[in-house]
């Protein structure tokens, strides 16, 4: 059984789970929205602050549901030692690392377009620049969050306090992608005369190579007893 | 003349949690088509031994080989010619029954009628239901379900017969009587020492960790009644 077609089976086993607990799925949208309500509620009425900041509240948001999604990914593979029956199948390390990345990078994606109508409504922010260019930092933005969080989950999954754990790991490893991300699309949002965009992009593209291929060949060893 | 290696071949296999050994020495040579029968009290140290011989676990001491292959180096390959019956069902509770089975089929590639299977093990009728709402004895079948799908020359079984009603005992001992007759290796832990004995060839006690009795399986019964 050749790593594509394993990877494939583990992303339609993890979308399938998805859908079927649709409440999980359910509740990170319903806190991420939350979180963006709260943030207009400590900013105050002031719309140009707002508008001028809705890329990094929305970056913020998608973070933060973001250790909420990843760490339920892998509740559902402890929960019956899920996990070690893939492993005995066996599966390749890879072809799961990749499987539940793209589910969780799909997962991630679906959330940051859907709370972008929001972001503009709450924050009165407009799209001034390119759509390709936010549609673009958001794909690879959430590909830079997802790659590493998979890892990090699977890595936390069986230890104690890993709510706590898997922020403490992840966030600091992922602010250059935080910063790219929010910046790219910032400009997707505010206008980009100079055309710094594809610039930013390019940093996020090199983030997420690393980010997908250093965890596939780690994977192996974090799930191994 | 060429001998096959044996399907199952330990050595010295031991596994220690931090400074306290779950299980030491153990010695097991299994030739193909063989059975096994672990018993012992609880905390004795089988579902370790179980979990060492699938490659769940890895051996702190010791040497284990699966049909000739080196389990330690090579744990992707040995797997393939093995499958554990674990206390936990492996299952995704989410997913209904044929689902979990589907998961399973597309990532060990052997695609079958997995609904064949289903009816096999009792569960036809229960395909299409999530897992969560299926009972503790249903949940075993399903995992019994999905070793069968492995088409295993190894099968380790950990306490079978455990949530099963009387019906389901009967069904435990005819896969078992399938598997034996199909030339497959069977490594059983179970309590029902006497179930036990009746159907399979030779027996093992272990008591903390360590192996006390070895010899045909119809004795296992008395060795435990000494150590009571």
């Amino acid at each position: 059984m050749g790593v594509f077609a394993q990877t494939l089976a583990v992303f339609r086993k993890d979308v399938l789970l998805e859908w079927r607990g649709r409440s999980r799925v359910s509740a990170v949208v319903f806190f991420s929205t939350m979180t963006l309500l709260l943030f207009s509620f400590a900013v105050g009425p002031g719309r140009e602050v707002l508008s001028r900041h809705a890329a990094g509240y929305l970056w913020l948001a998608l973070l933060l549901s973001s250790v909420l999604s990843l760490g339920e990914s892998f509740r559902v593979e402890t929960e019956d030692e899920a996990l070690e029956g893939m492993r005995l199948l066996p599966v390749d390390p890879r072809a799961l690392f990749f499987g539940k990345a793209s589910s969780n990078f799909l997962l991630l994606l679906g959330l940051a377009l859907l709370l972008v109508p929001g972001c503009l409504v709450l924050y009165s922010a407009e799209i001034r620049g390119s759509a390709g260019l936010l549609v673009a930092s958001l794909a690879l933005g959430t590909g830079g969050l997802a790659a590493p969080g998979t890892l990090y989950a699977a890595m936390t999954a069986r230890a104690r306090g890993r709510d706590v754990l898997l922020p403490l790991l992840l966030f600091p490893l992922v602010v250059p992608v935080l910063l790219a991300s929010v910046k790219a699309t910032s400009l997707a949002m505010t206008g980009d005369p100079m055309n710094q965009g594809p610039s930013w992009l390019g940093v996020l593209v090199c983030f997420d190579v690393v980010y997908w291929s250093l965890p596939a060949i780690l994977f192996g060893r974090v799930i191994e007893d | 003349m060429s001998t096959s290696p044996p399907a199952v071949a330990a050595s010295a296999l031991g596994r220690a949690y931090r400074d306290r050994w779950a299980l030491a020495d153990v010695y097991i040579e299994l030739a193909p088509g063989r059975s096994l029968l672990l018993a012992g009290p609880n905390g004795a140290g089988k579902t370790t031994l179980l979990r060492l011989l699938a490659t769940a676990i890895r051996p702190t001491t010791g040497t284990l080989s699966i049909h000739g292959l080196d389990a330690r180096k090579d744990p992707v390959e040995a797997r393939r010619r093995l499958a554990l019956l674990s206390h936990r069902g492996h299952l995704y509770s989410e997913l209904s029954a044929l689902q979990n089975l589907s998961t399973a089929a597309a990532i060990s590639g052997r695609e079958g009628d997995l609904l064949g299977l289903l009816d096999r093990v009792g569960l036809h009728a229960r395909a299409h239901d999530a897992v969560r709402t299926l009972s503790a004895g249903m949940r075993k079948r399903l995992a019994f379900a999905r070793l069968l799908l492995q088409e295993p020359d190894v099968v380790l079984l950990d306490e079978p017969y455990g949530q099963l009603d009387p019906a389901g005992f009967g069904l435990v001992d005819r896969l078992i009587g399938e598997l034996q007759d199909e030339g497959r290796t069977l490594v059983l832990s179970t309590h029902l020492v006497e179930r036990g004995a009746g159907i399979l060839q030779s027996g093992m006690v272990l008591v903390d960790g360590r192996v006390t009795w070895v010899g045909p399986a119809s004795g296992t019964p008395a060795a435990m009644a000494e150590i009571a």
